[in-house]
């Protein structure tokens, strides 16, 4: 290995900030409360939930500005933020003057304690940055905002302040040619190593540098957003002494799409794989939208998604419905297996000492396949899911061809349902009477828990309800008549269309 | 009453007021917004500050055999541990004096997560990660988790109380129809996003002066005192704002300000404490989670004759402040309703989980929502439109008197349902929702309007008191203090433009301090939505006594009455001359006048004889209605609100834009608490959701695209601060139209004859087992 540098650099206000010395485990949040006393930052909950703690980070957006997305400071590993600006709540107001953020929740009433206010103003900072187009309005705002929570206000002061607020074109000097030379003066492509051999944050640069500190050091802890990983070291205060950061490894970030699949990298994060798979169907984006918040899918990435094998992870049974699978890599072996033989049983997955997701590769339906996906939660945004179902069901002549149905949230891993592919085959969506046996096959193929998100007898009533859902949306109702949320624009698929 | 009779008089006759009745924005609002508020976490530390975890019990129930703490006192950064054996003082810290609560639990446990030792170390996450090395060697016993349980055994932590009026038995049983059933009513994670904590810092002579984020300084001050083994005048208790509370820090804010005061002691060295958001949840405090047992009876036309309801509530391990909790639910069984036969019954049921406490209405939601579920159950088996039901039983005219003898005085609440109706367009609405129904077979709506009558003022009388203190500078510039905490309501902003008004200066003139023991003493809480109403008139009674000295003295200086000697626009008017306020205070520091006063004041007209059940605990009443419309999925349980019309009264308004974020925050406050936060412990008494990834109150999107408020116009009859009433808890309440809304769309697959099971929450599960009840009955 070639020598590393060994202490990161950020951009704050504008000046380059050096930081020689860190823990590896050390958050973005305690570093700038203990060690800047930049106090405006809040911890509401230390795991990114609240979103009280939210920072935006600016990276070069590649066209010579400053792309700022929202990230909760409190899970989020100092380490990581190596290249980038952080902007807190502080840097906003200039001259004397507040942010048009800060000055339009001021004048809509829109903080009451103001504890959450901070958070709130900057996961707007981002949206007021936004680089998609399209108009600002109370559906983008309740999405750049379902990461933060207040208990005072009711929100609508504070919707009604952020569109507003960010309804035209940013102008309050941040993210120009000056903060964009400003992160190019700190760039640094070298690998990181900040600490020993016994105890350090690593950020390595290329694939083979992370193949082999991985090889040798198996019993680091790999992170890539550290959205879950940051709760490891926030709440069960495990003794984490080397942890390896994947995010800054060349290419693996990348997501490619061809005609026939996309690829993405595993350290590609939700908020830059959403788009492509959207445009696989819409109820893959609608799913997406609601995985996490703003702040969590501009850290955590798919592949941390399925490596971490939670039997209640959003992407796994999507992509396994899709028939996606995985490339691992170990030292300088690999091998690709099918997603769903990647989840061998509750929190053990297929992955040897030392092995490492590269890529997940999902490949497009054909025009003849119909994709439902539904989530399932107490609440609708950033909530966990009780239970999530994915289908995918091949059409020939208005029956069923072939069909790929996969669950979270009903045994320990992502699974499919097996019997009821079975029973699907061979059914006519314009004939209801053949579909209760498809749906009773569901209680065959699992044996859900009961937790605190919801009973067994409620997730195995509930997927029987979303399979015969699926058909119905399918057979030709539309999914105005058939949902809450999620309606699909356009895209009803008719039976064999 | 200092100020009776002097509305008006302030500014003069026909002169129009300045500051209050405008929509003035929060005092800390650009402070807000640019992270400069400060809260206890992000004041500067003193040198040397030492922090402080908190281990907590590990089983809900048992007793301690030994405790381990070797490894705990050796860990890297600690410099003590400490235990109930290093109190100096009294182990105790029930708010009610029971002596019932432990600061650290000495030998016996009373529920899971309970405090039994602090680790103080050098930084708060050494004093965290050295926690999880102690060890404990317990006697486990079967935990009491529930009020089934609880109930089952007669485990209670104080005598029942029933308030009851004429002859229910004989009334239900005579009534032509009858129904009964049981509704369970789920508690209430306060999560105001500043969890609690406290920095105490010892001083000379042993004083402590503690800054905390309370609603209740001068009991955190008392608790010190106590645990301390030291005088009230040893210890201060400072607030200048809290990250919201909700009830949460009424109570149960003091024992991490007294255990951040004990380590402080312990170690002679400032202590901070903060609590970790999971602890939070798992070691104080939540909204009583209740049983209501029901029967009433009634006729065909939807007239209630009778009601009985037996309220079960779960107190947890201690009394805490279930008293007044409990009382306040049984004296709104009526709601806006009047029942002349009516029996609110309560049990204050003991378990071995966390002090059930203050929150948000205080008892009176579970009171209400009871009430108003039985409505709708009766309207459902009569097939009528419950809010025919709703109007025909409501409190008419200002003589009948509710189940505890007091006259509803006031009564507006048929005008508010009635307009209610009409900004909402109810019937035409419900009609739609029918046509709807009948065209849809997955979804469903349902819509519903129900009233709120809310009593103000504290039940328990003594609290009914507030004092403050103000200060004219030689620069005319005003220094106010009072006893009320700021906890994001907008206390401070309506108390300041009070005194802004009473002086005739701008409100820029007036400085806005911390709560401080320190400089008005032997206060109440902030609570029972009553800190404008109390705080904001002592401040006036200081400022009016300021006032009448200095118009004393302008008109000795320029021969006038005192009473032709005006204040406005930052001017003093006297005998055709005009001085500015800030020369004339100059001038009166020369003429040797006191420019300071305390104000004090206490609410006239209340009493209550709990003994008797009678009297009047109330000072006036505060009325609500709202109009809520939902969608359901019937094959999911899913749900959402599709439009809200509110119609509040908050008399004449002091501040219209801080109302309206009190009425818009408790009523998205009060749907959380009935559609998706659900709190879930299991069989071992552990709370399972502890955290917001579990625990889900609302977010943004919950929030109806369509939600519209109106003030309802009215004033207060009784002498409160310029008309006002107050507006911190009532709104909250207008929530349960949500659940009735979700009610009435279960209701409508069902035949009248087929009863209803939907409990609170209505989470997807409940709203999907209540729907399949439904459907196996019919199958």
């Amino acid at each position: 290995m070639k020598a590393a540098r060994q202490s990161i650099s950020i951009v704050r206000r504008g000046e380059a900030v050096k930081i020689d010395a860190f823990s590896p485990t050390e958050t973005l949040l305690d570093y700038l409360r203990l060690r800047e006393a930049a106090i405006g930052t809040k911890e509401g909950c230390a795991e990114g939930d609240c979103g009280a703690c939210t920072v935006a980070l600016g990276r070069p957006d590649g066209r010579g500005g400053v792309d700022y997305r929202p990230v909760n400071a409190c899970i989020h590993l100092l380490g990581m933020a190596d290249g980038a600006e952080v902007v807190t709540i502080e840097d906003l107001a200039a001259g004397g003057m507040l942010h048009p953020i800060q000055q339009a929740f001021v004048d809509h009433h829109a903080s009451q304690c103001g504890f959450c206010t901070p958070g709130f103003v900057m996961a707007l900072f981002a949206l007021y940055h936004r680089k998609e187009d399209g108009p600002v309005d109370r559906e983008t705002v309740n999405d750049a905002i379902a990461g933060n929570l207040c208990r005072c206000t009711g929100y609508k002061p504070i919707v009604a302040a952020a569109v507003e607020a960010c309804a035209g074109e940013a102008d309050d000097g941040f993210g120009g040619p000056v903060a964009a030379a400003a992160l190019s003066d700190i760039a640094d492509p070298e690998p990181l190593h900040q600490g020993d051999e016994r105890r350090f944050f690593a950020s390595p640069a290329t694939i083979d540098e992370l193949a082999a500190l991985y090889r040798l050091h198996p019993d680091a802890t790999l992170i890539a957003g550290a959205t879950d990983v940051g709760l490891w070291i926030t709440k069960q205060l495990r003794p984490i002494e080397k942890v390896i950061h994947v995010g800054r490894v060349a290419g693996l970030a990348e997501v490619e799409e061809t005609d026939e699949a996309i690829t993405i990298g595993a350290a590609a994060t939700y908020r830059e794989a959403e788009a492509a798979l959207a445009r696989i169907d819409p109820d893959i984006g609608e799913v997406l939208r609601r995985l996490g918040s703003a702040q969590v899918r501009a850290a955590g990435t798919i592949g941390g998604n399925i490596a971490n094998g939670s039997p209640i992870g959003d992407t796994p049974p999507l992509l396994i419905a899709l028939g996606a699978e995985l490339k691992l890599r170990r030292g300088a072996e690999t091998r690709t297996i099918a997603l769903e033989q990647f989840f061998i049983d509750y929190g053990k997955q297929d992955r040897l000492p030392g092995e490492f997701v590269e890529f997940v590769r999902v490949p497009k339906p054909g025009a003849d396949t119909r994709i439902r996906a539904y989530k399932i939660s107490k609440r609708f945004d950033q909530d966990i899911s009780a239970l999530l179902a994915a289908f995918a069901f091949r059409l020939e002549n208005g029956r069923i061809a072939s069909a790929r149905i996969a669950f979270g949230g009903m045994a320990g891993t992502p699974k499919r349902a097996r019997q009821a592919e079975a029973a699907v085959v061979g059914l006519d969506l314009n004939d209801r009477r053949r579909w209760d046996a498809a749906l009773d096959a569901l209680a065959q193929d699992f044996t859900p828990l009961s937790d605190h998100r919801a009973s067994a007898a409620y997730r195995l009533r509930v997927a029987r309800g979303l399979l015969n859902k699926a058909l119905i949306e399918i057979a030709g109702t539309p999914s105005s008549r058939t949902r809450l949320v999620g309606v699909r624009q356009g895209r009803d698929g008719r039976a064999g269309a | 009453m200092t100020s009776a009779g002097s509305d008006g008089a302030a500014v003069g006759n026909g002169q129009t007021y300045r500051t209050i009745r405008r929509p003035i924005t929060h005092d800390s609002a650009e402070k807000h917004v640019q992270g400069a508020a400060h809260y206890v976490d992000d004041v500067p530390e003193p040198a040397g500050t030492l922090h402080v975890a908190v281990g907590g019990a590990p089983v809900a129930a048992g007793r301690i055999r030994a405790l381990g703490l070797d490894a705990v006192r050796a860990a890297p950064g600690v410099v003590a541990v400490v235990t109930a054996a290093d109190i100096p003082g009294h182990n105790e810290i029930s708010p009610a004096g029971a002596d019932d609560e432990r600061l650290l639990a000495d030998s016996d446990i009373a529920f899971h997560g309970q405090p039994v030792f602090l680790v103080v170390a050098t930084s708060r996450d050494a004093a965290r990660r050295s926690v999880g090395l102690a060890t404990f060697d317990i006697e486990e016993t079967e935990p009491l988790v529930d009020v089934v349980q609880a109930a089952a055994v007669g485990s209670r932590v104080m005598d029942d109380f029933d308030i009851v009026r004429g002859d229910p038995e004989a009334a239900l049983k005579a009534a032509p129809r009858q129904l009964s059933g049981t509704f369970e009513i789920g508690g209430q994670e306060h999560f105001y996003l500043e969890g609690q904590a406290a920095l105490a810092t010892p001083l000379e002579d042993g004083d402590m002066h503690v800054l905390t984020s309370t609603q209740h300084p001068s009991e955190v001050q008392k608790i010190i005192a106590e645990v301390l083994d030291r005088p009230l005048n040893a210890v201060t208790a400072e607030v200048r704002r809290m990250g919201g509370a909700f009830g949460g820090k009424e109570s149960q804010a003091s024992q991490w300000a007294a255990l951040a005061a004990l380590a402080a002691q312990v170690t002679k060295r400032p202590c901070k404490l903060r609590l970790d958001r999971d602890d939070d949840m798992v070691m104080t405090g939540k909204r009583h989670d209740f049983a209501a047992e029901w029967r009433v009876g009634f006729d065909d036309h939807g007239q209630l004759n009778a009601l009985s309801t037996d309220y079960l509530a779960r107190c947890g391990h201690s009394i805490d402040l279930s008293i007044g909790v409990v009382d306040r639910a049984l004296f709104h069984a009526d709601n806006a309703y009047y029942f002349k036969d009516i029996a609110a019954l309560s049990k204050r049921l003991k378990t071995n989980t966390v002090s059930n406490t203050a929150f948000r209405g205080f008892g009176g939601p579970q009171g209400i929502l009871a009430t108003e579920q039985v409505i709708d159950q009766v309207a459902h088996a009569l097939s009528m439109d419950p809010i025919d039901v709703r109007l025909r039983n409501v409190y008419t005219g200002e003589d009948q008197t509710t189940h505890y003898g007091m006259r509803v005085f006031d009564n507006i609440a048929p005008d508010v349902l009635e307009h209610t109706i009409a900004v909402s367009d109810y019937r035409r609405r419900r009609e739609a929702v029918g046509r709807f129904n009948t065209d849809n077979a997955i979804l469903r709506k349902g819509i519903a309007i129900t009233p709120v009558k809310f009593g103000i003022s504290f039940t328990k009388t003594d609290l009914n008191q507030a004092g403050a203190l103000v200060h004219v500078y030689s620069d005319g510039s005003v220094h106010l203090n009072h006893g009320g905490t700021e906890m994001g309501q907008g206390l401070f902003v309506k108390v300041a433009q009070v005194v802004a008004e009473v002086f005739g200066i701008d409100l820029e003139h007036v400085k806005i301090t911390a709560t401080t023991t320190g400089k008005v003493p032997n206060t109440g809480p902030t609570a029972a939505s009553a800190g404008t109403d109390l705080n904001a008139m002592a401040a006036r009674a200081a400022a009016e006594q300021i006032r009448r000295r200095l118009a004393e003295f302008a008109g000795d200086l320029y021969e006038a009455a005192p009473e032709d000697v005006s204040f406005r626009d930052n001017q003093v008017f006297v005998a055709n001359k005009t001085i500015s306020f800030a020369d004339l205070a100059a001038d009166a520091c020369r003429g040797r006048v006191s420019l300071s006063s305390t104000g004090f004041y206490k609410t006239p007209k209340i009493h209550w004889d709990r003994e008797k059940v009678r009297g009047r605990p109330f000072y006036y009443f505060a009325y609500g209605a709202a109009c809520s419309e939902v969608t359901l999925d019937t094959m999911t349980g899913e749900m959402r609100v599709d439009r809200v019309d509110i119609v509040h009264d908050v008399g004449k308004s002091l501040n219209p834009a801080i109302d309206i974020g009190q009425i818009e925050g408790g009523f998205v406050q009060g749907m959380g608490w009935l559609t998706t936060e659900e709190l879930v412990w299991d069989a071992r008494g552990r709370l399972m959701t502890h955290a917001p990834s579990t625990y889900k109150i609302p977010t943004a999107s919950d929030v109806p695209a369509d939600f519209n408020v109106h003030l309802f116009e009215n004033i207060n009859r009784e002498e409160a601060v310029y008309g006002s009433k107050a507006v911190g808890e009532p709104p909250l309440m207008l929530a349960i139209s949500v659940f009735s809304a979700i009610f009435d769309a279960v209701a409508s697959l069902a035949a009248p004859s087929s009863k209803i099971h939907l409990n609170a929450p209505a989470t997807p599960e409940s709203v999907l087992k209540a729907i399949s009840e439904i459907s196996e009955l019919a199958a």
